[in-house]
């Protein structure tokens, strides 16, 4: 079981409010990712849920017992941190060892459960090493280990991918789904990149200055965000935004349309426009487009399309894929 | 151009400073050397010398002195050592805790360092340890109690006072640094492993203070065996022999008795054991070190 209820949670440091208050249920067996720009609370969210920072106000529950004054060990979560935070002495057993160590479990049980997760996790290589000598994505996957073999009621992931390179962070993506599925623990996962919070969660939560924006599933939040910020945060590339003429024509303050929710034509269409940048990859064409009385507007293309800096294009909006806001933001229903 | 050429170059200007250094090493070591193998007074002046071979470092060590300075050496050393690192690791981590004043309260902690050893040891010896008008004596008295004379009744233990007084700040200074530089996601993961405050000091703390404390026991060693001053100032080394160190028997072979060729073959021997302590203390912190 994993159920973790968060209810008017408020954190200020001195008098600054980091969480100004926030309501949130996690249920048993999700996988939510918090995701949000530097600084929006994200990590401070996750230490509180931990018991690593003391909350100013507000109660937490797992399970429905009440914890908002335990200690972290006695909440039944384990957490991965962003630096790993191996213990640099001890060797690979004894570091995801440590934490039975602590709770008194007989040795022969600890080598058991420490067999378990290592052939789980395939450290059988580099057990009886030292963190020192390993990898980055081998000492992620020991810092997974002493995580997994406290059996916790859910685990805590805070950034644990942005110390690795690009190839070795879509693996270890994809190891950390594959364990969810396996498990079928709760998992809270932190990071700023949208990448991995569409890719890995059930459920997203975008936090922006310590308030949760939205919450919804990754095509939720991809199809109908609840206001500018969602949309434009969520999606690469970010969504064209207009305010002005264009926009008052369809009725809103502002009007957003996706970067791939649009037909590009060399020959007619609604907007014409200048390409100034042409990103070439591969697969697709982004195309960076100067609109006279529109605005600049990013394009996807087809990898073939051949267009190049300077070419003059046509581009039209499909409507349907058209998310209109009002003056404050938030989106039309 | 051609890295040969700068090489030799490079050996060419540095040979001064290098020629220079081992003259400043060399020229006293030989004399030394020279000097324990005369039988060489003061009071007769040099042209009255002649050679005697070892007789110097036979007498030397054969001197019941000898042994017993040796001994109060390390009896000095060792329990300085002892209450400087335990006492330092206790200072420093009050100091790394998050308190009001911290500032100060850190500059109050390692002034005694920057004290004269002279003058440390007469604060102790007239303001402290005066068996009449001292702080311990007024102390004693207001509660009913006889004043203990310190320096009469526990000499040794009066030194190591003093001289672990000096040398606290520096322990504590090393270790609060290496304190800082424990990373703080460690200790929350400590945390999270549900580690009591023993255990994390047990597993956590102590283990990344090994280096630190090694570092410690080098440096404050090789002071330690040259521990002069607060001996002269306050004891003289006496009663009788009680606090004579090695550094103190030389200096009485040679400023009291005149005998200068005994003081350098003692001096010898104080380089000799200073070597093995060294040796010994490298290889131990090496080991620490490597990993």
């Amino acid at each position: 079981m994993g159920k973790i209820v968060l209810k008017d949670i408020r954190k200020t440091f001195g008098d600054v409010v980091v969480i100004p208050g926030v309501n949130l249920t996690i249920e048993d067996g999700q996988f939510v990712v918090f995701v949000g720009p530097s600084g929006c609370g994200k990590s401070t969210l996750l230490r509180l849920i931990a018991g690593l920072e003391d909350q100013t106000g507000g109660h937490i529950a797992i399970d429905d017992i009440d914890v908002t004054d335990a200690p972290p060990a006695k909440r039944g979560l384990s957490m991965v941190f962003q630096s790993y935070a191996l213990y640099p002495h001890m060797s690979v057993r004894s570091n995801i060892a440590f934490g039975l160590k602590m709770a008194g479990m007989p040795k022969d049980e600890i080598a058991k459960k420490v067999d378990h997760a290592a052939k789980m996790l395939n450290l059988g290589d580099y057990i009886d090493r030292r963190p020192g000598q390993l990898s980055g994505g081998q000492r992620q996957r020991v810092a997974i280990g002493r995580a997994i073999v406290r059996e916790p009621k859910a685990f805590l992931f805070d950034e644990p991918l942005s110390n690795l390179d690009a190839a070795l962070r879509v693996q270890m993506r994809q190891e950390i789904t594959k364990l969810h599925q396996d498990l079928k623990t709760t998992m809270i996962y932190v990071t700023h990149d949208q990448v991995e919070a569409l890719t890995m969660a059930d459920k997203i939560v975008v936090l922006n200055r310590g308030n949760i924006e939205q919450v919804g599933s990754p095509l939720e939040l991809y199809e109908s965000p609840r206001n500018l910020f969602v949309a434009k945060f969520i999606g690469s590339p970010t969504m064209n935004t207009f305010s002005g003429p264009e926009a008052q024509r369809r009725g809103a303050a502002t009007i957003g349309i996706r970067p791939e929710h649009m037909i590009v034509s060399r020959t007619d269409g609604d907007w014409k426009g200048t390409v100034s940048i042409a990103e070439h990859l591969g697969s697709d064409t982004f195309l960076y487009l100067d609109v006279p009385g529109v605005g600049p507007i990013t394009v996807r293309a087809d990898g073939e399309a051949g267009f190049h800096a300077g070419d003059t294009v046509y581009v039209s909006p499909v409507s349907a894929r058209m998310h209109r806001f009002d003056e404050s933001g938030m989106a039309f229903k | 151009m051609a890295t040969s050429e700068t090489r030799l170059a490079g050996r060419i200007l540095a040979a001064p400073s290098i020629l220079l250094l081992l003259i400043w090493m060399i020229v006293p070591l030989a004399l030394t050397v020279y000097f324990s193998l005369l039988h060489y007074n003061l009071l007769d002046g040099y042209a009255q010398s002649s050679f005697t071979g070892v007789n110097n470092f036979y007498y030397f060590i054969k001197d019941p002195a000898f042994l017993t300075s040796i001994w109060n050496t390390f009896v000095l050393v060792g329990s300085v050592l002892v209450i400087t690192v335990l006492g330092g690791i206790g200072m420093g981590l009050l100091l790394d805790q998050d308190i009001w004043g911290q500032g100060p309260a850190r500059i109050m902690v390692i002034a005694p360092f920057f004290v004269m050893a002279t003058v440390s040891a007469l604060i102790w010896k007239n303001l402290f340890m005066n068996p009449i008008s001292g702080l311990f004596a007024w102390v004693s008295t207001s509660f009913g109690f006889t004043p203990i004379d310190w320096f009469t009744d526990y000499p040794m233990v009066a030194i190591i006072i003093i001289v672990a007084w000096q040398w606290l700040p520096f322990a504590a200074l090393i270790f609060m640094t290496a304190l800082q530089s424990l990373d703080g996601e460690q200790k929350d993961a400590a945390q999270m492993d549900g580690a009591p405050p023993i255990s994390y000091f047990a597993y956590i703390v102590l283990p990344h203070l090994a280096r630190p404390i090694t570092v410690v026991i080098l440096i404050e060693s090789i002071f330690l065996l040259g521990i002069f001053a607060e001996i002269f100032v306050t004891t003289g080394g006496g009663p009788g022999l009680a606090t004579t160190n090695l550094p103190f028997l030389v200096y009485r072979e040679a400023l009291l008795k005149y005998d200068v060729g005994g003081a350098a073959a003692g001096g010898l021997i104080a380089v000799v054991i200073a070597n093995i302590v060294s040796i010994f203390l490298t290889r131990l912190v090496g080991k620490n070190l490597e990993s």
